[in-house]
C-alpha cells in the first residue's frame, strides 16, 4: 500500500525555485531516505509534507489524504521532527510529552506518554526542566515525542543530529523498530552511513530535482561504489 | 572605503529600516497635532471669553461689574430681564460661550449694607480635561477683577464704616454648571474637573499597564516559539491555527488582567491617601457616578480592547525573529497606548480638533479610556460605536493573524509585506 504519493511537487519562494517538480512514492512501513547537498530542497520537501509550507504546484497524498485539501486530517496521522527542533524550556521532559499527547486521542494519552518516556530513556531526568538538558538529551526527548503517538508517517529531519555514537545507534534501532510496527518513515540525513543502514530506499535530491532513486544496494551496484557516500558524490558531480 | 566608513555604512543599513522610523514619524505627527491643540490654549487664554449678562440691578456696583465684563469679554447677550435666562443659555450654548452671569436686583444694596452681592453663574462646560477648564478660568479671573474694583470703590468712597470682610470679598456666587446636557446645580466646572480628574488619570494608566504588559507577553511568546524552535512542531500537531492564536491571546489576557489587578490594588491604595473616597462620594452626590449597567459596559469595552490589543500584538509577534526583536516590537504598542492616555488626560473627546478626534477614535485602545466619562454623561452612542469599532478591529486582526499562521510567512521568516520591501529598496 502506498503511504505517501508525491507528484510533480514544485515549491517557489518568490523568485527562488527550491523544488522543481519531484515525484516519489513511499510504501507503508518503509523507511525512505531523502539525501542531498545543502540547499538541494530536502527540508523544503519535508516541511511541505508536514503541512508547514504550502506547495506551489503538484500534489501530495498521505495515507490517501490530499495535503492541500485535508491538512488537518494529515496532521492527525503524521509526526514531524525538525532538524533544529526545541522543546519548551520551562516544562519538564514528562510535562512536554503530556502537552503533546493531549493533542491526540484522549484515551491513549497515558500510553503515548509512557512510550515517549521509554524512547527518550532519560531516567529520573525526565522530571527535570528541559532547560537543564544537554543537546543529546533534548534530541532523545524530541525523538520520543515524534514517535510516541504511533504516527502513520514519521518525518524525521536529521533524527540523530547532536547525538553521540551510542545514543545515535539506539535511536536508529528505535526508528527501525517503529517502522517494523507499521509506521512509515521519511528521513533526511547528511550521515550517509546512517542512510545506508536504515533506509529501504533512498532518493538523491539536487538543485530541487530528484536525480536518483532506488535501494541502497542497487545504487551502489549501479555506480560501482562501496558505500552510499560514494554514490552521492558521483551523482552530485555528474 | 576606510574600515570606519565600512562599519558605519553597515550599521546604518541595519539600523535605517522602516521599523525604526515609522513609529517615530507617527509619534512626531501626533505630538505635532497635540502641540497645535495645546498652542491653541494660549490663544484661548488671550481671547476675550464669550459670556451672556443679565443685570437686574441698577446700583453703582453692578455698573462697575457690567463695565468690566463689557470691556474684557465678548458679551453675546445682554438683558435686564431675568425672564430671558433660558434664551441667554441657549445662545451661549450655540456660540460655545463660557458662562451666563446674572447680577441680582439687590446686588449693590447688599454690598452697601455690608453683605455680599450675589452673582448667579451658569457655566457652560465644554469638556472636563485638564486643558478644558482654561476657558472657565478666564471668566474666574474677570470676576476677580470685578471684586478688586468693587473693593477699591468701597475703600475710596466708603463712609468710614466699611465692613472689612465685605470689602475684601464683596461678591458671592451661586453656580450651576451645564456639562454634556446635564444640569448640575451648586457645582462649578472646577469641582467637576476635580472629581473627574482622578478617573481620567486612573483608568488610562491601568489600561496602559494592561495592554503593554499583556501585549509584551504575546509578542514574547511568539518570539520565544521561534527562538526555541518549538513553533514548527506546534504547527504540525492536530490543532487548529485559530486555536493556537486564541490560546495565546486568552492566556496573555488572563496574565494581563492579573497584573492589572495587582497594580490597581497598589494604585487604589495610593489614591486613597489623597481622599479618593471623598471625591467618589461627591461624584455620587453630583449625580455623575457610573451605574452598575454602565460598569458592565466599561468592562465590555475593556475586554474588546484587550482582545484587539492582543490580536494586534500577536500580528507583531509573527514578525519577531527572536526575543530581542520582540522587545523592539512592543514600541508601536506603547506609542498607540500612550497617545490616547495623554490626550484623554488633557482634553475631552468633544473639545478636540477633528483630526485628533479621528486619530483618537481610530486607536482601539482609546475607547476604554474614553468610555467611563462618556457613560457618566449618557453618551451611549459614543460607547456603543466604540465597542462596535474595536470589536471589528479585533476580528480583523485575529483573521489576519490566523491567515498569517496558515501561510508560509510564519515559517519562512519574518512577516513582511510587499510595500515594506519597496520601502526598503
Amino acid at each position: 500500500m502506498i503511504a505517501v504519493e508525491v507528484k510533480d511537487l514544485v515549491k517557489h519562494y518568490g523568485e527562488v525555485k527550491a523544488v522543481k517538480g519531484i515525484n516519489f512514492n513511499i510504501d507503508k512501513g518503509e523507511i525512505f531516505g531523502l539525501i542531498g547537498p545543502n540547499g538541494a530542497g530536502k527540508t523544503t520537501t519535508l516541511r511541505i509534507l508536514s503541512t508547514l509550507l504550502t506547495l506551489t504546484s503538484g500534489s501530495v497524498k498521505i495515507m490517501g489524504f490530499d495535503l492541500e485539501k485535508k491538512p488537518e486530517e494529515v496532521r492527525k496521522i503524521i509526526s514531524y521532527l525538525p532538524e533544529d527542533a526545541g522543546a519548551y524550556k520551562n516544562l519538564s521532559g514528562r510535562a512536554y510529552l503530556e502537552f503533546i499527547a493531549n493533542f491526540f486521542d484522549a484515551s491513549k494519552i497515558r500510553k503515548y506518554v509512557a512510550r515517549g518516556v521509554e524512547i527518550a530513556d532519560l531516567g529520573e531526568r525526565m522530571n527535570s526542566k528541559v532547560e537543564t538538558y544537554s543537546k543529546g538529551m533534548k534530541r532523545r526527548l524530541l525523538v520520543g515525542r515524534a514517535l510516541m503517538t504511533d504516527p502513520n508517517l514519521a518525518i524525521l529531519d536529521e533524527p540523530t543530529s547532536g547525538l553521540d555514537v551510542v545514543n545515535a545507534q539506539e535511536i536508529r534501532n528505535i526508528v527501525k523498530k517503529t517502522a517494523k510496527e507499521g509506521t512509515t518513515v521519511l528521513l533526511s540525513s547528511h550521515n550517509m552511513l546512517e542512510v545506508e543502514y536504515m533506509c529501504d530506499r533512498i532518493a538523491l535530491i539536487d538543485k530541487g530535482l530528484i536525480v536518483e532513486e532506488g535501494k541502497p544496494v542497487d545504487l551502489m551496484k549501479k555506480y560501482k561504489a562501496s558505500n552510499i557516500e560514494e554514490v552521492f558524490t558521483k551523482v552530485v558531480r555528474q | 572605503m576606510s574600515a570606519l566608513g565600512n562599519i558605519i555604512t553597515k550599521e546604518l543599513k541595519e539600523l535605517m529600516t522602516p521599523a525604526t522610523f515609522l513609529p517615530i514619524i507617527i509619534m512626531a505627527i501626533v505630538f505635532g497635532s497635540m502641540g497645535n491643540t495645546i498652542g491653541g490654549i494660549e490663544d484661548e487664554l488671550q481671547e476675550p471669553p464669550t459670556i451672556a449678562l443679565i443685570n437686574e440691578d441698577n446700583g453703582n456696583f453692578s455698573q462697575i461689574a457690567v463695565a468690566i465684563f463689557s470691556q474684557t469679554s465678548n458679551v453675546t447677550f445682554y438683558s435686564e430681564d431675568i425672564a430671558e435666562k433660558e434664551e441667554a443659555i441657549n445662545i451661549l450654548k450655540e456660540k460655545e460661550g463660557q458662562a451666563l452671569l446674572i447680577i441680582n436686583s439687590n446686588f449693590s444694596e447688599n454690598i452697601e449694607n455690608g453683605k455680599t452681592g450675589e452673582f448667579e453663574i451658569y457655566w457652560i462646560m465644554q469638556g472636563a480635561g485638564i486643558l478644558d477648564s482654561i476657558s472657565s478660568s478666564v471668566v474666574e479671573t474677570l470676576i476677580g477683577t470685578v471684586n478688586v474694583e468693587i473693593t477699591k470703590e468701597l475703600i475710596n468712597n466708603g463712609n468710614g464704616s466699611i465692613n472689612t470682610t465685605t470689602a475684601l470679598s464683596p461678591t458671592s456666587r451661586n453656580e450651576t454648571t451645564y456639562f454634556k446636557d446635564k444640569e448640575l446645580p451648586g457645582i462649578s466646572p472646577g469641582q467637576i474637573a476635580g472629581v473627574l480628574s482622578q478617573q481620567s488619570t486612573f483608568i488610562p494608566i491601568i489600561m496602559m499597564i494592561i495592554i503593554i504588559m499583556a501585549g509584551q507577553i504575546v509578542i514574547s511568546s511568539m518570539a520565544l516559539e521561534k527562538e526555541n524552535k518549538t513553533l514548527e512542531t506546534l504547527l504540525t500537531l492536530p490543532v487548529k491555527r485559530s486555536s493556537i492564536v486564541a490560546g495565546k491571546i486568552i492566556a496573555a489576557a488572563i496574565v494581563g488582567l492579573i497584573l492589572a489587578v495587582i497594580y490597581m490594588i497598589g494604585m487604589g491604595t495610593y489614591l486613597a491617601s489623597f481622599q479618593f473616597g471623598t471625591d467618589a462620594a461627591s461624584a455620587t452626590a453630583f449625580d455623575i457616578s457610573l451605574s452598575s449597567s454602565d460598569m458592565i459596559l466599561v468592562g465590555l469595552v475593556v475586554f474588546v480592547s484587550l482582545v484587539a490589543a492582543l490580536a494586534f500584538c500577536m500580528l507583531l509577534g509573527t514578525m519577531a525573529k527572536n526575543f530581542k526583536s520582540a522587545q523592539t516590537l512592543t514600541f508601536p504598542v506603547a506609542v498607540l497606548v500612550l497617545i490616547p492616555m495623554f490626550i484623554t488626560m488633557f482634553k475631552d473627546f468633544d473639545t478636540l480638533p477633528l483630526a485628533l478626534k479621528a486619530i483618537l477614535f481610530g486607536i482601539p485602545f482609546s475607547h476604554p479610556m474614553m468610555a467611563p466619562r462618556a457613560l457618566l454623561f449618557d453618551d451611549y452612542l459614543m460607547v456603543f460605536a466604540g465597542i462596535a469599532y474595536v470589536a471589528i478591529f479585533a476580528l480583523v486582526m485575529i483573521a489576519i493573524v490566523v491567515w498569517v499562521f496558515k501561510t508560509d510567512k510564519i515559517i519562512t521568516g519574518t512577516t513582511s509585506f510587499k510595500w515594506m520591501k519597496k520601502f526598503k529598496k
